[in-house]
């Protein structure tokens, strides 16, 4: 241990890691809830965070209605684009190969951002403030309030999810489905509809994220590349599971953080990519996925 | 209509263009390549040498996903290290025709050292793995500066021919064109021996392939050398040409062009490989010839010319693989059937 080491500054890192992780683990969750409702992995989520900050923005600062509102409309709107991309998009595709569907959520994602960049321009907005700011002080440990109130509405959404795919009839049904869609489809559940909700729910998380990304920091075409990092955490956590994203969510998140803090900035931003190919030659399936067995 | 091809020994069967129709279109083709550069308008020659490494670039490509089926989204990472290393060796003097195999080599390294746990990762993970590679490799662009000239990049001197420094678009342009007429013709070969047969038997099942007797690893691993070494020619041959290269230039942009331009040409289709190349070539170059126009009228047109663009490219990947899954390539393939049935219908 050597004299001067700075613990409370070790402390802090860690917290804002873990905290910042929850975050993470709420993007995941839109990456998972794809995956495990239609085998995708869905290139396009940064996109779907992008298109949620934008129409949040525009609602809230151009058109200046009050934030309930705002919020409300956005969440809306991109459900409804999130339906008619698994509608005009993903259904042509069903059973394609999986370069097919991969390339087309690429494509995708690469219209989507290029439409956000020439519509909105590609300069920086400054967000309106989303989560209250003021710090909280644990001892000498200080927490920026975003990311503390951040980590409390990301846990708020993913426990509310769970319980809706535990709880609910649909959520049942979704999950049903996409645990094995011939038999649900044979027990009466309409496949289609759910997979169509996967893609709205998947939007919806990703609208949430996008707007309390672009809060923290600014809001850019950039806020749609923290999606391509949280790649990491569903490949860490396993492609299908929830719990998986969350543990992985805080890993991803404090390994963020410590090495932000200790290496600096540019060595953070590739972190993520370094730990996928790490689990990938090590644990392919990651933490919590399942193992598949192929067959002939 | 296509008459008189008769088969009658294995000597012709074998041929890589079997009928004289086919042998003296190609030698016209080649002969146009020749003479392009010296009729051709600089603007002209200047597409045909963008043109050519990206028909190189998307063929190495097309070998590793179309052909083998193994997703590659970190394509721009290699062509970054051919780019590299052929900047680095030119720069001690070593001269072009050495430097560029070295860095389809060095390229083809690390392609085998990518392509070690592609036995056991694939499909989605594979394309995450590359994913991941490709942002990793930016950033070792970007920092290694003794090497790579960090963000600032590096120069590379004009290759000398003979004495001849190809310092023009139109040397340049016939340096492209026969790397690119070479390597065209060598994947054409090498995908009809054992080797091509095993990479299609890989990309339409693997465990079947390897029951039937193909080494998994060896051709994956084959496949990926392969692939990567054109993409490491491509990348030197840019250097090359542009004689300056900069980190920004091989982003996930770029490895989503050539995705984009072989499923626009067709996956597993060299013909498709050429024609997506020339599609892709060409679409920015419309639009950015539209964007002039429209700038008359709309100032703010210039600035969104590169987000329209990635919109127009997202647009043709999806439109694609939604309305014409086997690309360009088909289209082509069905024009011509017409011609060869014509007068009778098909």
């Amino acid at each position: 241990m050597s004299p001067g080491f700075d613990w409370i500054a070790l402390a802090e890192f860690a917290a804002i890691g873990l905290l910042s992780g929850g975050l993470l683990a709420l993007i995941a969750l839109g990456f998972v809830l794809i995956y495990k409702g239609t085998g995708v992995i869905n290139f396009a989520m940064g996109e779907f965070m992008l298109l949620g900050a934008y129409f949040f923005y525009t609602a809230r600062v151009m058109w200046a209605l009050p934030a309930w509102l705002a919020l409300i409309l956005t969440l809306v709107a991109v459900a409804g684009c999130a339906a008619l991309i698994e509608r005009w998009l993903l259904r042509p595709l069903a059973g394609q190969s999986v370069i097919s569907v991969l390339m087309a959520t690429i494509g995708l994602a690469s219209a989507l951002h290029g439409g956000v960049e020439a519509f909105w321009g590609g300069r920086n907005y400054e967000m309106p403030q989303v989560l209250p700011r003021a710090p909280l002080l644990l001892g000498d440990v200080l927490i920026p309030g975003k990311v503390l109130w951040s980590f409390v509405l990301a846990a708020v959404v993913i426990t509310a999810f769970t319980i809706y795919f535990r709880r609910s009839r649909t959520g049942v049904a979704m999950r049903a489905a996409a645990s094995d869609p011939v038999t649900a489809y044979l027990m009466g559940i309409d496949v289609r509809a759910m997979q169509r909700l996967t893609w709205i729910y998947a939007g919806l998380v990703g609208a949430i994220a996008g707007i309390v990304v672009a809060s923290i920091t600014s809001l850019s075409p950039a806020v749609g590349v923290t999606a391509l990092g949280v790649l990491a955490v569903i490949i860490l956590g396993g492609l299908d599971s929830i719990a998986g994203a969350i543990v992985a969510g805080l890993i991803i998140g404090l390994l963020e953080s410590l090495t932000a803090g200790y290496l600096g900035g540019k060595v953070r931003d590739i972190v993520p990519y370094v730990v996928v190919l790490v689990i990938l030659l090590v644990r392919p399936y990651g933490l919590f996925g399942t193992r598949r067995i192929e067959r002939l | 209509m296509r008459i008189r091809d008769y088969r009658q020994s294995y000597e012709h069967d074998e041929a890589l263009w079997p009928t004289r129709v086919q042998q003296v279109w190609l030698a016209l083709l080649l002969l146009a390549l020749a003479a392009f550069p010296l009729l051709g308008g600089g603007y002209l020659v200047s597409l045909m040498c963008v043109l050519g490494i990206h028909v190189i670039a998307a063929t190495g490509l097309n070998i590793m996903t179309g052909y083998t089926g193994l997703i590659s989204l970190g394509l721009a990472a290699f062509m970054g290290v051919g780019c590299y290393t052929a900047a680095w060796l030119a720069q001690r003097g070593v001269p072009f025709y050495a430097a560029l195999p070295a860095a389809g080599l060095m390229a083809a390294a690390l392609g085998i050292v990518v392509g070690l746990p592609s036995l056991r990762i694939k499909g989605l993970y594979l394309a995450v793995a590359t994913l991941a590679l490709q942002f990793l490799m930016v950033y070792v662009f970007r920092e290694w500066e003794p090497v790579t000239g960090g963000v600032r990049g590096v120069n590379v001197p004009p290759a000398t021919f003979l004495g001849v420094p190809l310092n023009t678009d139109a040397r340049m342009a016939w340096l492209i064109a026969f790397c690119a007429v070479l390597l065209l013709i060598g994947a054409r070969n090498l995908l009809r021996t054992r080797i091509g047969r095993a990479f299609l038997a890989i990309r339409d099942k693997d465990i079947s392939a390897e029951v039937l007797g193909i080494n998994l690893l060896r051709y994956k691993l084959t496949a990926f050398a392969i692939g990567t070494f054109y993409a490491g020619v491509a990348g030197a041959l840019l250097g090359y040409y542009y004689r300056a290269m900069t980190p920004e230039y091989f982003t996930l942009q770029l490895s989503i062009f050539y995705l984009a331009a072989i499923i626009v040409g067709g996956l597993g289709s060299l013909l498709g490989t050429v024609l997506g190349a020339l599609f892709m070539t060409l679409v920015p170059e419309v639009l950015r010839a539209g964007v002039a126009v429209v700038a008359q009228w709309v100032p703010r047109a210039t600035e969104i010319l590169s987000p329209v663009q990635q919109v127009v490219f997202g647009l043709l990947i999806m439109g694609f693989l939604i309305f014409e899954p086997h690309g360009l390539q088909e289209i082509w393939r069905r024009i011509r059937r017409f011609f060869h049935l014509w007068p009778f219908r098909a």
